[in-house]
């Protein structure tokens, strides 16, 4: 084979290739990055179907200190609430207490505890400075398959109707509250 | 050629371990979750292979030892033993988890490139051999002119 003389214009396009390359990795990054930040990327997040869904059906007994609530409950809705899985032995529903304590004044939380002990669930709540209006508990944790829920904390913000309109399968962060939650629900409010 | 002890111990220990490992796979499953229908069981086993464990991502449910997975494999042989096909239970899966739970995933618009990548990368291949032999050789030199002709028998001439 005999090295055959490239044109220049050829041979700049082979040289700028790799750096359009790196530069396209770089903007999707970055993309990916500002996204993170801004709450609108979640890489953590399990796409859940469920969103403008109604709720699924379900009907969860009473977890001191509050009382459960049912798929009837939620479709009865006005106004929007946050339903919220948690556990007692989930140490992110342990950081988002505060954030969700913050928010509880300008949303209801509705709380399920998932597959906790009622004693155990009680003492994180009574600890945590309780956020939720009502608590239900999912004992086997067969509700939150329905839910599609994949672990905890999950959360729901539901609509009027018991509609699903949005979804995060991480812990609630004051971004999340400001950029998406409190903006969606007001828009739900009648 | 003497083997140092301790390599041989390493040895012994790697050996057990590929020995024993397929008895630990198994000792995951708890018995008495499995259906007492063999038939209805190995339905159960090939639907649970075909579906992501949520909390480890990379293993199917069958394969997992997480709480999540014990679940949904319970969930999965109650919807077996109810006489439900294969397709309407992996629908009720999708419908709460999405596709994301099928280790399988579906031929759309989302997952095209995923599904053509290995021909698109056959045909990558082609076109790059095809252009590369394609090129014309270098075009064959001039004859040598009279005085080429004269200073390469000066050189090579022997003396």
């Amino acid at each position: 084979m005999s090295a055959q003389p490239s044109s220049p214009t050829r041979r700049r396009l082979l040289m700028a290739a790799p750096l359009v390359v790196a530069g396209g990795v770089g903007v999707g990054f970055w993309r990916m990055l500002s996204g993170m930040t801004k709450g609108s990327f979640d890489p953590h997040d399990i796409h859940a179907p469920a969103l403008n869904r109604p709720v699924p059906d379900f009907a969860l007994p009473d977890q001191a200190p509050g009382t459960g609530f049912s798929a009837a409950d939620l479709r009865g809705l006005k106004a929007p609430v946050l339903v919220n899985y948690f556990a007692s032995w989930c140490i992110p529903c342990v950081a988002e207490m505060p954030v969700l304590n913050a928010l509880k004044d300008r949303l209801p939380i509705w709380g399920i505890a998932y597959k906790d002990k009622p004693e155990h669930a009680l003492g994180f709540v009574q600890r945590a400075g309780n956020p939720y209006a009502r608590i239900a508990a999912d004992h086997d944790g067969l509700a939150a398959i329905d839910w599609g829920v994949s672990g905890v904390p999950e959360t729901f913000l539901i609509g009027p109707g018991g509609i699903i309109r949005w979804h995060t399968a991480s812990p609630i962060t004051e971004a999340m509250i400001t950029n998406t939650i409190m903006p969606l629900a007001d828009s739900l409010k009648p | 050629m003497k083997t140092h002890p301790l390599r041989r111990g390493g040895l012994i220990a790697l050996l057990a371990c590929l020995f024993f490992a397929p008895l630990v796979a198994l000792a995951v499953d708890d018995p008495s979750e499995m259906l007492p229908d063999p038939a209805q069981e190995q339905r159960a086993e090939a639907i649970g292979a075909q579906l992501r464990c949520l909390v480890c991502q990379n293993e199917s449910i069958e394969d997992s030892s997480a709480d999540l997975a014990r679940d949904l494999r319970h969930v999965v042989r109650e919807h077996v033993a109810k006489g439900e096909s294969n397709q309407q239970i992996m629908d009720w899966m999708v419908n709460r988890y999405g596709n994301f739970i099928r280790l399988k995933p579906p031929f759309t618009i989302g997952t095209l490139l995923l599904w053509v990548m290995p021909l698109l990368a056959l045909c990558i291949g082609i076109g790059i051999a095809w252009w590369t032999f394609r090129r014309p050789r270098a075009p064959t030199p001039p004859p040598l002119s009279d005085e080429e002709r004269r200073r390469l028998s000066d050189l090579t001439e022997t003396r």
